[in-house]
């Protein structure tokens, strides 16, 4: 065998997405927001919560988008950090009474740290390799939740209860819907924080060492800082999305956060585009409402509908929602001329 | 120190399984260069189809050849109708497909042949072997299996025309394409080896994980595992690692307090981390060198 089989230059794992390319224009985001502000005014609580849901996973999709389409590292253990994030919100809630509020930024410090320390030996590792490590964190997390060691604090399998909050000052609002508002909240501030961490010179270096590692490092780019640095900015943006789900959901058990969550959450970011952040939204909608149509299409068939429709989504457009809009973006600009 | 042997025993017995099922996750890594997730459903599939085969009173050999040859076609259909049209999608496009299709055997699977569990025959009868409790003369037969596939698939690569152009079509394909070699062609009967590999690991594993849709769950997770430990570009690696995650796995059971059963599954997923952490390329592979 020569000796220059050996050597390969490494295709980049993932495409390379111009930054611009990143985020809708101005415009566009308006009336998104606008969109996302009206909806609940019109619909029922049970859809109230389902849109809560969305921006919720929304958000934790986003986070795997800032990891992979960002920095070009894959992870299939999102959640596990969601699965800390909640816990950390449940237990801070029910054990020391703490206002929910509060909790999250205390979860998303917890999984930050959580992330910045398993992206050390993750540094390591590539491809495959990464992937098979997350992929194991996120099967362990449920088994090392269910332990009798930290049964006081966690409930073990039996989970934890929590309270839903009400709407604060008095305001006529039920439940769901100013939980509703509340999270789009903290969505749109992540959003537009994570646009500008993307677009900062520590976002320059993400795309730089997702495009080719060893290029950047030649360029003086911090290659093991920044890769950790990514690591621990999407686990803490997950863990406040965990916490968020945790409050919404008004209860935590170590079998809500399995692999398959990490599996979803995955398709998610494909489904909306590897590197595009509003596509993110888009792939939520996709693991949230495709699983109930492909349940009413055929009860018995239900995996198999989902995994059709799956098809379909990546055979018509493989590049996810991003490649909708670039064509649609496209087709508006001919109408305009 | 007989608690020992006993437990290293059972390990070599449980790491059979895993040897079978990595050789086939290497098989397809070697083709196409993709972990493939639906691995264990097609190869429980196949295992599906056997069976079948053996109620409609196909006799044991019968059925199994039956199956492998439908299992090698079934694998170049799926390449053909469902990944070639994927190859130039990004790599992430392909895992989420590898999902999709994870969901679509196991659904029809559940659906044919229902979740309930069944038994399967083995040919090697279940008897102990030499003498020892701890393993069975048809977990001798699966180890005997595994090592055979092993010196075939060795024979199969080292001395065939077609084995080469294989390796070839996987290393370098740009110049394999220029010596006339079909790379298309050999990405596709790199899937229908892997599958019928499967199908092989399937109706071994079966009488020991009783046959039900979703058999190869843990299984094929303790494949990848195996694989990866001993690395993704030899075969013989992975037959390796897989005894080593089984013997490991027993021995973190019996010896390390605490862990039990249910820690399992955890402690040998650390150590395969540990192991990737000190030897990024699994114990057996090739470094790669990257350049620019």
């Amino acid at each position: 065998m020569s000796a220059a089989e050996n050597i390969v230059t490494e295709a980049p794992a993932v495409e390379a997405v111009p930054k611009r390319a990143m985020t809708l224009g101005l415009g566009t985001s308006l009336v998104v927001l606008a969109a996302l502000c009206l909806v609940p005014l019109f619909v029922k609580n049970f859809i109230i919560f389902q849109l809560t849901m969305l921006l919720i996973y929304g958000l934790a999709v986003l986070a795997l988008n800032i990891l992979t389409g960002g920095s070009g590292q894959f992870s299939l253990g999102q959640s596990a950090f969601y699965a800390v994030g909640a816990y950390t919100s449940a237990i801070l809630m029910e054990h020391a009474n703490m206002n929910y509020a509060l909790t999250l930024p205390i979860a998303g410090v917890i999984c930050f740290a959580f992330g910045y320390l398993f992206g050390k030996p993750a540094l390591r590792l590539s491809g495959v390799y990464l992937a098979l490590a997350t992929f194991a964190l996120a099967t362990a997390m449920p088994q090392l939740l269910k332990l009798g060691f930290f049964e006081y604090w966690t409930g073990g399998v039996q989970g934890l209860v929590v309270t839903k909050p009400d709407a604060p000052f008095g305001l006529p609002m039920s439940q769901d819907m100013w939980l509703y508002y509340f999270t789009l909240a903290i969505t749109i501030g992540i959003y537009i924080a994570s646009v500008n961490l993307l677009r900062s010179r520590s976002g320059r270096a993400f795309m730089a060492i997702r495009d080719n590692e060893i290029a950047a490092s030649a360029m003086g780019v911090d290659v093991a800082l920044y890769k950790t640095l990514a690591f621990g900015v999407s686990a803490g943006i997950t863990g406040v999305a965990g916490g968020l789900g945790a409050i919404a959901v008004q209860f935590v058990a170590p079998d809500g956060y399995t692999i398959t969550l990490a599996i979803s959450l995955f398709l998610g970011m494909v489904v909306g585009g590897v590197g595009w952040l509003p596509g993110s939204i888009v792939g939520s909608a996709f693991i949230i409402f495709v699983p109930n149509i492909a349940e009413g299409i055929s009860k018995g068939l239900s995996g198999a509908v989902f995994g059709v429709l799956l098809f379909l989504v990546i055979f018509l457009v493989p590049h996810g929602a991003r490649q909708v809009a670039m064509v649609a973006q496209g087709l508006i600009g001919k109408l305009k001329r | 120190m007989e608690l020992f042997t006993n437990q290293v025993l059972a390990g070599i017995a449980t790491g059979a399984i895993y040897a079978c099922m990595a050789l086939a996750v290497v098989m397809i890594y070697q083709a196409i260069d993709h972990l493939n997730f639906a691995q264990g459903e097609m190869a429980m599939f196949s295992t599906f189809i056997s069976w079948q085969l053996m109620q409609w009173g196909v006799p044991y050999w019968g059925a199994f050849i039956l199956t492998l040859a439908l299992s090698f076609a079934g694998g170049i259909a799926i390449e053909r109708l469902l990944f070639k049209p994927l190859a130039k999608a990004p790599i992430l496009t392909n895992v989420a497909g590898f999902i999709a299709l994870f969901a679509i055997v196991n659904s029809v699977a559940g659906l044919i042949w229902d979740f309930t569990i069944k038994q399967y025959p083995t040919p090697f009868g279940s008897s102990p072997f030499l003498g020892s409790q701890l393993i069975s003369t048809h977990q001798a037969g699966m180890i005997g299996v595994t090592i055979l596939l092993l010196i075939l698939l060795f024979i199969f690569f080292q001395y065939t025309r077609i084995g080469l152009a294989m390796r070839a079509a996987a290393s370098v394909p740009e110049s394999a394409r220029l010596v006339g070699i079909n790379t298309s062609w050999m990405i596709a009967l790199g899937w229908g080896m892997a599958t019928a590999i499967g199908a092989i690991a399937g109706m071994l594993i079966a009488p020991v994980v009783f046959l039900e849709p979703n058999m190869m769950g843990g299984v094929l997770i303790y494949g990848f595992a195996a694989a990866v430990l001993g690395g993704l570009t030899s075969p013989l690696g992975a037959v390796i690692g897989g005894f080593l995650v089984g013997v490991f796995e027993n021995l973190a059971g019996t010896y390390i307090p605490g862990v039990g059963n249910e820690l399992k599954l955890p402690i040998a997923l650390a150590l395969i981390i540990v192991v990737l952490v000190v030897k990024p390329a699994g114990l057996f592979g090739r470094p790669i060198v990257k350049r620019v």
